[in-house]
């Protein structure tokens, strides 16, 4: 083990998986329901004949303003779309926890409070609680966001329940999050309207289950490491294999433009307002109809088949070939810098 | 903007299939197996993985990366050269792969990290502007590549160097690549695929004597997934009719004589001469050198550059085990190796196949290895 923790550590990918697995995992315990062990978006306790689903994230980003979002927004999503990849998409409530630089401008604060303010009244989220905290120049960069939520469940989607035949339904284009702020904090001159897609998906979720029901069977959104990580966890911790179908993948032209130009596989970046759904093969039509239906939902597609072939793999077919589509390891960075 | 991506018409799935089919049919028509064909070009094994090419060809059909990283082969006493002069205080310029090229204790990015100066460049006009900046300084611009970039390096020579600037060649010249796996028996290499874009400069005439010399067939190609396809299918078509010659299967942009202007400007500057390509062998006409007329700008001639004192004397054991060598000289693969994806990963290399974006190992590293996906999924 590496006795310093490095930037890849958090870029969740195999080294962020890594560093959870050696020091954090002993904090697993035996519980009625699905704990840390699980390693899922959130963890999911039993109260009656329902499941409490829990959540809680923190959020640095740069910079703190960004085309499509900023980091108010990206928090009250990020937490939401955790809670409803557990299948809890009518949250109780939201935590909000905030940490600020000494010297961080007021109106700053008062624009992130109102964007938070918008994102949790999309989501149907409530604030219900929160704390602050101020530290000295130099000590954090700017700002830091936690967000912790709670909801309920009837039935518990993991992100473990694949199996071979089963289709994966990706809720839009990919990509968007990751090379708007890329584009930004690089200071990217790149034409086009690179927008950041953060939003909070529990109604678009919402929709799914109700028209797949129990033939939903794993969820899991596609924040850092990208669709890439994403699928490799699902593929993972279900023992099947995946095979992306590049061709079905949507994606909007100037992601692809910007993807071909940095030399970034559009596939590692972060996206934050998507979901990917597993189905069993009878429902996919019914549930990406229902996604279609809603406005997040326009660009739905199914991009990808479970295998029973080379169990925790992704393989990518890319309409001229196959290989496997690979992990990311740390950052992705473009190559012009 | 309309999505020119999906309508590249070098990459459509439909004639890419059709490609394949025709390639199947002549590998069997040839009748005895394996075939293996090179590419000389890190740019082609990037098209190559990238789009997954090796799972729609025949398994008698083996495609296999040859010398064609420039970075890669680049000798470990030219980056001891580099290295030294940086840390005598000179400013050493150069692209962003070579910087963490091993020399033989150090790279170029140890001797930044201790504070010398190394500048990462995307051209040798970024170079000269540093040099201007800079007059109270030495700047040595590390010049690596193969004829696409030394034409860039001569360009700018030609039109007049600042006083300060000097250049240290570490080009090298592509038909010696080739010409260095022909000659190894072990390879039986049957058919040559050559790099589209140093063609563009040198002309697919250059290649007439090789043919001639070896009795292999040489294809052209250019970079996209189609291109390489066609090129491969060429290629086998020529070994099956036991045909030796140069085809041009990249002809959008690749003509006999090539670009004229620009291969004055490469001999004014540059002269063809022997060298020693990393983990290969000494290189007939490998290398190439800075002609006399300039040699106030050589950075040999101008310093005296003592590699002894950069050298390494530890034995790095992991290194004793890294194949690229037999990687780029197309004996083995990077499935071969036992330290690929394990000790040796981009963030930490061993071995500089898996340093520079043009090697295969990191080439196969990053596009997820080679597992043999011809069956799986279909």
């Amino acid at each position: 083990m590496n006795d310093r923790v490095g930037l890849k550590h958090g870029a969740g990918g195999r080294a962020m998986r890594a560093l959870i697995e050696e020091v954090f995992l002993a904090l697993a315990q035996p519980v009625d329901g699905i704990g840390l062990s699980a390693l899922d978006d959130g963890a999911a306790l039993r109260v009656g004949d329902r499941f409490l689903v829990i959540t809680t994230d923190s959020h640095v980003v740069h910079p703190i303003f960004f085309p499509g979002g900023d980091i108010g927004r990206l928090a009250v999503s990020g937490t939401v779309n955790d809670l409803a990849m557990m299948g809890a998409t009518e949250p109780l409530g939201l935590t909000c926890a905030v940490v600020i630089e000494e010297g961080f401008p007021r109106p700053d604060l008062v624009r992130i409070r109102d964007s938070i303010l918008d994102a949790s009244r999309e989501a149907g989220a409530p604030v219900v609680t929160g704390d602050t905290k101020v530290m000295g120049k130099g000590e954090l960069d700017g700002i830091i966001l936690n967000t912790a939520g709670v909801g309920f469940a009837d039935r518990v989607v993991t992100d473990a329940g694949l199996r071979p035949g089963d289709r994966l339904i990706l809720t839009g284009t990919v990509g968007d999050h990751g090379f708007a702020i890329m584009t930004r904090r690089h200071a990217l001159e790149l034409e086009g309207d690179l927008r950041s897609d953060v939003a909070p998906v529990n109604g678009l979720v919402r929709q799914a289950l109700r028209a797949g029901g129990e033939e939903v069977v794993a969820m899991k959104d596609p924040t850092r490491g990208g669709l890439a990580s994403t699928l490799h966890e699902m593929a993972q911790k279900a023992g099947v294999g995946i095979v992306l179908e590049d061709a079905a993948v949507p994606m909007t032209a100037e992601v692809r433009a910007a993807a071909e130009v940095l030399g970034i596989d559009p596939y590692h970046v972060a996206n934050e307002g998507k979901a990917v759904i597993g189905v069993r093969p009878g429902a996919a039509e019914r549930v990406l109809s229902a996604l279609r239906a809603h406005p997040l939902g326009r660009r739905a597609a199914v991009v990808a088949t479970a295998i029973a072939e080379r169990p925790g793999s992704v393989i990518l077919d890319t309409g001229l070939g196959r290989r496997l589509l690979a992990e990311i390891e740390g950052e992705p960075l473009p190559r012009i810098c | 903007m309309a999505d020119l991506f999906q309508e590249l018409k070098f990459r459509d799935p439909g004639r890419a299939r059709a490609l394949s089919q025709a390639i199947h049919r002549e590998v069997k028509a040839v009748g005895r197996v394996p075939i293996p064909l090179m590419h000389v070009c890190g740019s082609h094994e990037q098209a190559i993985a990238r789009f997954g090419l090796r799972a729609v060809l025949p398994r008698e059909l083996e495609v296999i990366m040859g010398p064609g990283c420039p970075v890669c082969i680049t000798d470990t006493p030219e980056v001891d050269e580099a290295v030294a002069l940086a840390a005598d205080g000179k400013v050493v310029c150069t692209y962003g792969d070579m910087l963490r090229l091993p020399g033989a204790s150090r790279s170029l990015a140890d001797v930044q990290a201790e504070g010398g100066r190394v500048e990462v460049v995307y051209s040798v006009a970024q170079a000269v502007e540093i040099a201007a900046r800079n007059p109270e300084a030495e700047v040595v611009f590390f010049a690596s590549g193969f004829e696409t970039t030394a034409v860039a390096t001569a360009a700018v020579v030609l039109s007049g160097l600042p006083p300060n600037l000097s250049i240290l060649s570490a080009h090298k010249y592509v038909p010696a690549a080739m010409e260095v796996v022909a000659e190894l028996k072990e390879t039986n290499i049957q058919g040559f695929i050559a790099a589209g874009h140093a063609a563009t400069i040198t002309g697919w005439g250059i290649f007439e004597p090789f043919v001639r010399k070896t009795g292999t067939p040489v294809v052209v190609a250019g970079f996209e997934p189609l291109d390489v396809l066609a090129a491969i299918l060429k290629c086998v078509e020529l070994v099956r009719a036991g045909k030796a010659e140069v085809a041009n299967c990249y002809p959008r942009c690749v003509t006999r004589e090539g670009n004229r202007p620009a291969q004055e400007k490469l001999w004014k500057v540059f002269r063809v001469a022997d060298g020693v390509w990393r983990g290969i062998a000494s290189v007939p006409r490998g290398n190439l050198e800075l002609r006399d007329s300039f040699a106030s700008h050589n950075a040999r001639h101008r310093f005296r550059i003592d590699i002894a004192r950069v050298g390494g004397q530890e034995k790095n054991l992991l290194a004793e085990k890294c194949l690229c060598g037999l990687i780029m000289s197309g004996l083995k693969t990077p499935r071969d190796c036992e330290l690929f994806g394990k000790e040796c990963r981009p963030e930490s290399p061993v071995g500089a196949c898996m340093v520079s974006s043009e090697g295969a190992c990191k080439i196969w590293h990053l596009y997820g290895g080679l597992p043999d996906l011809r069956e799986v999924g279909t």
